[in-house]
């Protein structure tokens, strides 16, 4: 890594149509996040599958949420993963709950592929990829 | 009373997210117009949130438990103001784009409100 190379202002992420994608991250961060801790704080035995999963898919919005925001290109590359992954992982959970409904006694996030947040978690990941792939033009195209 | 403030939110909340959308359309960022919009939507959340609160301490249970009732009542009146700010600092129809896309989210969060008081 070069000196020079921090003195460039980030890549900013959060212009144009990344505006929107950032506040639906952070709806979906305080949505996972406060309602994964009030279940696991208030009746884990319940589903404590259900419960974590919802906890880390709190973590892994939160994480991009603050990599779109922080900008740069590490960070480009850091959300895009995390969107891959959590585009699986809402592939996995959706089907694993339409396959073994009894692993699951109560909802996670991601049940369903997300029915419960009007799909959002799968049409979220999908438009961060696109919006992440082609990488954002240095200039604002207004 | 409760439920009547829920609805009368939840229909502003559409409102802002439709003349928002509208903007976004036009390929207009938000203006003034738009920020009383969202200031009166924000205001009917506050009083919501009031009114809430004194049920509560009147000894009213939600159905859903009390918890949850007020995490969705601080939830509903965050959303607006949130989306509004980020406008501010998109000064494209993106910008409009986001506000209505917190009238929406708002919206939903009216429905859930409604289901947790048990109406």
């Amino acid at each position: 890594m070069t000196s020079g190379e921090a003195e460039v202002s980030r890549q900013r992420l959060i212009s144009g149509p990344g505006t929107l994608l950032v506040w639906l991250y952070g709806v979906m961060v305080v949505g996972a996040v406060s309602r994964s801790a009030y279940q696991i704080a208030t009746e884990f035995d319940r589903a404590p599958l259900a419960y974590s999963l919802s906890a880390v898919a709190g973590l892994v919005y939160g994480f991009i949420t603050y990599s779109l925001v922080r900008g740069g290109e590490t960070a480009r590359k850091a959300a895009l993963a995390c969107c891959v992954a959590e585009l699986a992982g809402v592939l996995t959970v959706g089907t694993w709950t339409l396959i073994e409904p009894s692993a699951f006694p109560d909802a996670t996030v991601w049940s369903d592929f997300g029915m419960g947040y009007l799909f959002i978690p799968v049409l979220l990941p999908l438009s961060a990829i696109y919006w992440l792939r082609r990488g954002v033009p240095r200039e604002d195209a207004a | 009373m409760l439920d009547v403030l829920t609805l009368v939110t939840g229909v502003a909340a559409l409102l802002l997210a439709a003349w928002c959308g509208w903007a976004a359309y036009r390929d207009q960022p938000t203006k003034d117009w738009h920020f009383i919009g969202m200031a009166v939507v924000t205001l009917l959340s506050l009083i919501q949130l009031v009114a809430g609160i004194v049920l509560l301490a009147q000894g009213e249970k939600p159905e859903q438990g009390t918890t949850i009732f007020v995490a969705y009542l601080l939830g509903a009146f965050a959303c607006v103001p949130a989306a509004g700010f980020m406008s501010l600092a998109e000064r494209t129809r993106w910008g409009s784009v986001t506000v209505a896309a917190g009238g929406v989210v708002l919206a939903v969060l009216e429905v859930r409100l409604y289901d947790i008081w048990g109406g």
